[in-house]
């Protein structure tokens, strides 16, 4: 009862000073919606960016290559060679080549599901008379597809022969479907299709159709029909056309159960046989599992530092809000020498202004809610990721602006406790 | 007397700035006794101790020396937090200047001690209500201290002291800050609650007039208890 008459008094005295209490509130609402807003997009990006490399699969493990660290000595005796071979660009002799590929596929046929590789021939433009596609062509092994997580519409992908022996055929996304056959795919399935790359032509059999996903990140700025998806064909034919032996970076996909984290190292070692004596050059291999690690360390870290100055901000608010609980009992001295004489004990007193300033946090709190929610879901939508307002974040507001009311209002509230009641009601 | 005491007072003393070349000894050696139902006015001019005596009866503050018994209960070995609640349910404070809780309206304000004595509700509202009915306030119980006049404030503040029932009314110059008129209708609505409740009321004024209407005249002076005589009745 007690209770909830001290809350009718706090919101009538907060009423009668609006602006004042307006004032006073605003370190605790711009800490609160900074926090808030911090959290959302925090969260927003973390979890996109997570659900795009788990769509990518956390099993895979990028493999490229790195510079080395070169020794003091050796660069010395690079340079009294005048340069010499020390270079940072990346030659036809550097790249994997497909005997490392078969190597090492087959020392851990135990642990790899597949590896996933890709040639680009480059963009291009299917053509048949007044229709058109635009399409990117790309050879891939099958691991690509393992690793990409298409889904195939009709048809089928390559067979390990055309695999092998660099068939001419290729999977079409349903775009192209829909550009050059009206969308009739069992039209498109066995159809051959011209691809213009360059200035040259290529002629591919259909074999199968995928489902085209746009990217969740990126928004497309052109139309359907002119939309650009990916042409795939088999690595060997790309490889012959291009006329490339080797790879510059292919990705693994490590079965089920395998610690993804610990298969990179593996495999930098296995590779690293290779490279012992090339100057440059030498494998690095990244678990996704790690890229994920990294990405949400950074954002705690961000999220952190943000943090930091938002517990700032409330601390200032704190001290505004006792600043102002000290002028208002002092300006209400009055009235609280006559709540004594009428027997308010002193534990009432405490009470009703401890309370006075949580409503006043809370107030505050609630407008920084509704603030750093708005700001947070705009600021997430703006870099294109999908809003997710944390809930955890808004209780911890709540508890964390409660505690604020608490630790400020005591003092000030201790002090209106501790008057003395003669004193007080001769205060003019 | 067969009548009960209500308040006791013997051999009171009160001193200030004790133990500094400013000691200040306020009250000589008081002795005053006032049964129940009585009406008495301490009288005395101001700075003759007659506040600091009427802070002692009302528990706000205690006597340097000296015994203090309120209906029977020693005051002197009372702690702090006892007399809050001996405030709150057996004393009826009246003030000079109404002292009534800004922004709270006239219903709320009478509701306040009872709501310090934890009485909830229903009951209280009613109890508020009855007693703003009877000092003739019943029309204007939503209205806000500052839209009522001196009188009405101080019949507010006389229906807020007798929220508890309590034993005494406490009334410090009632009538100092209101004109002659209004003035008689708040001496006339202690008259109705003495005779009426039989309530015992203390009067402190200044004002020889004001006490001459009191059953018994106290007259302090310096600190002590000058005269002491019945008043006229009427």
């Amino acid at each position: 009862m007690m209770f909830y008459e001290n809350i009718r008094l706090a919101l009538f005295s907060l009423k009668a000073n609006k602006m004042r209490a307006l004032l006073t509130m605003l370190g605790i609402i711009i800490g609160i919606s900074s926090v808030i807003a911090i959290m959302t997009v925090g969260n927003s990006v973390t979890s996109t960016v997570t659900d795009s490399m788990n769509s990518m699969g956390v099993n895979n493990i990028t493999v490229g290559l790195q510079q080395k660290e070169q020794e003091e000595e050796t660069t010395q005796e690079g340079m009294s060679f005048g340069g010499g071979r020390s270079s940072s660009v990346t030659r036809e002799e550097d790249y994997f080549t497909r005997e490392m590929l078969e190597n090492y596929c087959e020392t851990y046929a135990d642990s790899i599901a597949g590896i996933s590789v890709s040639e680009s021939l480059g963009q291009g433009r299917i053509q048949d008379g007044g229709l058109y596609a635009n399409v990117s062509a790309m050879g891939t092994s099958l691991g690509y597809f393992l690793a990409n997580d298409l889904e195939l519409l009709a048809g089928r992908y390559f067979s390990q022969t055309e695999m092998d022996e660099g068939y001419r055929v290729a999977m079409v996304s349903d775009v192209v479907v829909n550009n050059m056959f009206d969308g009739d795919m069992d039209k498109a399935i066995g159809s051959i299709v011209q691809v213009n790359v360059g200035d040259k032509y290529y002629d591919f059999a259909v074999i199968g159709v995928y489902q085209y996903e746009q990217s969740a990140m990126m928004i497309s700025l052109v139309s359907e029909k002119d939309t650009m998806t990916n042409l795939y064909i088999p690595l060997r034919t790309a490889m012959e056309i291009n006329h490339s032996e080797s790879y510059s970076q292919f990705t693994v996909i490590t079965r089920d159960g395998v610690d993804s984290d610990a298969f990179a190292d593996t495999t930098e070692n296995f590779l690293s046989a290779y490279y012992r004596n090339n100057r440059n050059f030498e494998p690095s291999a990244f678990s996704m599992a790690s890229m994920v690690e990294i990405m949400s360390d950074m954002m705690s870290t961000i999220t952190t530092a943000i943090a930091v100055i938002a517990g700032i901000a409330l601390l200032v608010g704190g001290i505004g809000v006792m600043n102002i609980m000290l002028v208002s009992i002092t300006e209400r001295t009055r009235e609280i020498g006559t709540r004594k004489a009428l027997g308010a004990p002193n534990s009432a007193i405490r009470l009703q202004f401890i309370i006075e300033s949580i409503v006043i946090c809370l107030i505050g709190d609630f407008i920084g809610i509704v603030l750093g929610v708005i700001l947070g879901i705009s600021a997430a939508n703006f870099l294109g990721a999908a809003a997710t307002p944390s809930p955890e974040s808004i209780l911890l507001s709540l508890g964390f602006s409660m505690g604020i009311g608490i630790f400020f209002g005591y003092y000030p509230a201790n002090k209106a406790a501790q008057m003395d009641p003669i004193e007080a009601l001769r205060y003019e | 007397m067969s009548k009960r005491a209500m308040i006791e007072l013997k051999d009171i003393y009160k001193r200030f700035y004790i133990g500094t070349p400013n000691e200040l000894q306020v009250l000589n050696g008081i002795n005053l006794t006032i049964y129940e139902g009585e009406f008495v006015a301490i009288v005395g001019a101001s700075g003759s101790g007659k506040s600091t005596l009427m802070n002692i009866i009302g528990a706000l503050d205690r006597p340097t020396e000296g015994q203090y018994h309120l209906e029977g209960l020693d005051m002197t070995a009372a702690k702090d937090k006892d007399l809050s609640g001996i405030r709150n349910r057996k004393i009826g404070f009246v003030f000079q200047t109404y002292n009534l809780i800004a922004r709270t309206n006239a219903l709320k304000n009478v509701e306040m001690p009872m709501l310090y004595a934890g009485i909830t509700g229903k009951k209280r509202v009613e109890r508020a209500k009855e007693l703003l009915t009877m000092v003739g306030m019943a029309d204007r119980m939503k209205h806000l201290p500052e839209e009522l006049s001196g009188g009405q404030k101080q019949r507010v503040a006389i229906a807020r002291a007798m929220g508890n029932d309590p034993a005494i009314i406490l009334a410090d110059e009632p009538t100092g800050a209101l004109d002659s008129a209004t003035g008689r209708m708040v001496m006339d609505l202690f008259h109705k609650l003495h005779k009426e409740q039989g309530k015992t009321i203390v009067l402190i004024t200044h004002s020889p007039e004001l006490a001459e209407e009191t059953e018994r005249v106290v007259t302090i002076k310096d600190g002590s208890i000058i005269g002491e005589r019945q008043g006229g009745d009427i």
